[in-house]
């Protein structure tokens, strides 16, 4: 984890003929967290998804040193297949071992047995979390993170982001509600839209 | 790498084979052989029109039966974000569309050639058009998967992918079903050495062309 790092240099970013947001050039280093903030459509979730190297950007450059891990809307977990076996396919995937003590923070223990496509919204994004933890990212890319979960576990939510901050990765927030995190920057792509 | 390429594959086939809404392995099975039933209804008891026959109408419905999956195939995995979780994790896509080919091959083209027996019988076929259906099924099968696998990921995404998918298929799958039903005549072996050479044609493009499809798809 250590030795994470994202530099992007005067990126822009265009969905279909819209110039979302252009001359973005930000540094993060090891331990720092940034919360992206702006309105619905403004290119949060594409500067995500570029910083991923999901989606090309339209100009400029992005370097993201280290393993990156990304939570958005989608849990990635099989719909048809128990909680239990769906985060064992990312364990394998990862590599990694069990991690009970996980699970028992994210409140999944009891869910184990039930298949995915019976959670709820908060209780797939509570998977989703799971799944990311077992992955060791250095750099987190968290997209509206707290979307579905209740007060507990979005306060959980906030904490695991601080210990991994702590530990020295990287946290990129894209969110629209207040994320409780010490040290935190703030950008708002209002400030780079054209 | 190879744990992973286990991972997957393991994933793959209990999707295919056990997915619990879609049926999973055994409705192209059914169907398969529901076709086989039906022929001889359809053309009358007519025993030597059905065992000349027979070989061919076993190729159609296998093609036909092949195309049953193809909506689980690709789509879903785009859908639910796994196909972006694996490229973060420096899985490429031509990775996962290989693996799946195979997924999708096993869950398909074995349990084909194993309901070949009873439709053989249904339709009255001799022993030696039947050996030759099996080889060609084995020859021809593995070229319908990856057929298959890269139409699914060339139509994921689309509104009535499922349905196109299907109709794209059936035209490229023509060469197959060429060799394939021609090695049942008199002197047709060579069609399955055809029927082979179109199959793996066909296994070396999927995992290019659907992955290529699957990050179009991303965008």
């Amino acid at each position: 984890m250590q030795g994470a790092s994202i530099a992007i240099d005067d990126l822009a970013c265009r969905r279909g003929d819209r110039l979302l947001f252009r001359g973005l050039s930000l540094r993060l280093r090891a331990g720092e967290a940034l919360r992206v903030v702006g309105r619905n459509g403004i290119g949060k979730s594409s500067l995500l998804r570029i910083v991923a190297g999901l989606a090309p950007p339209f100009a400029g450059k992005v370097n993201a040193e280290g393993a990156i891990g990304l939570v958005d809307e989608r849990p990635a977990l099989d719909p048809a297949r128990t909680l239990g076996e769906a985060l064992a396919f990312w364990r394998q995937i990862d590599g990694a071992g069990e991690r009970n003590g996980d699970l028992g923070r994210l409140g999944l223990e009891a869910l184990l047995d039930v298949p995915v496509r019976y959670l709820s919204t908060g209780q797939k994004k509570r998977a989703a979390l799971a799944r990311l933890l077992g992955q060791e990212a250095g750099i987190w890319l968290l997209d509206e993170p707290l979307n579905g979960l209740d007060t507990h576990a979005a306060a959980l939510a906030e904490a695991l982001t601080a210990e991994h901050c702590a530990a020295g990765g990287i946290a990129l927030i894209a969110s629209h509600q207040p994320f409780a995190l010490p040290g935190m920057a703030t950008l708002a792509l209002s400030d780079y839209t054209t | 790498m190879s744990g992973r390429i286990l991972a997957l594959l393991k994933r793959d086939l209990l999707r295919l084979l056990l997915g619990a809404r879609g049926g999973g392995a055994l409705l192209p099975v059914l169907f398969f052989l529901s076709v086989a039933m039906l022929y001889p209804f359809a053309v009358g008891p007519d025993a030597p029109l059905l065992a000349r026959t027979g070989g061919g109408v076993i190729w159609v419905a296998a093609l036909l039966a092949a195309i049953l999956p193809l909506d689980r195939l690709v789509e879903p995995d785009l859908e639910m974000g796994q196909f972006d979780q694996w490229a973060l994790r420096g899985i490429s896509e031509e990775l996962v569309i290989a693996v799946r080919v195979l997924a999708h091959w096993l869950s398909f083209g074995p349990p084909l050639m194993l309901a070949a027996l009873p439709a053989a019988a249904l339709l009255g076929l001799e022993g030696h058009t039947l050996l030759t259906v099996e080889i060609g099924l084995l020859a021809g099968t593995p070229g319908l998967a990856a057929l298959g696998v890269t139409v699914a990921a060339l139509t994921a995404g689309l509104r009535g992918g499922a349905a196109l998918a299907g109709l794209l298929v059936i035209p490229m799958a023509v060469p197959v079903l060429i060799f394939g039903a021609g090695s049942l005549g008199a002197g047709g072996e060579s069609g399955l050495a055809l029927a082979a050479a179109a199959s793996l044609v066909l296994l070396a493009l999927a995992p290019f062309a659907g992955g290529a499809a699957v990050r179009a798809a991303r965008n």
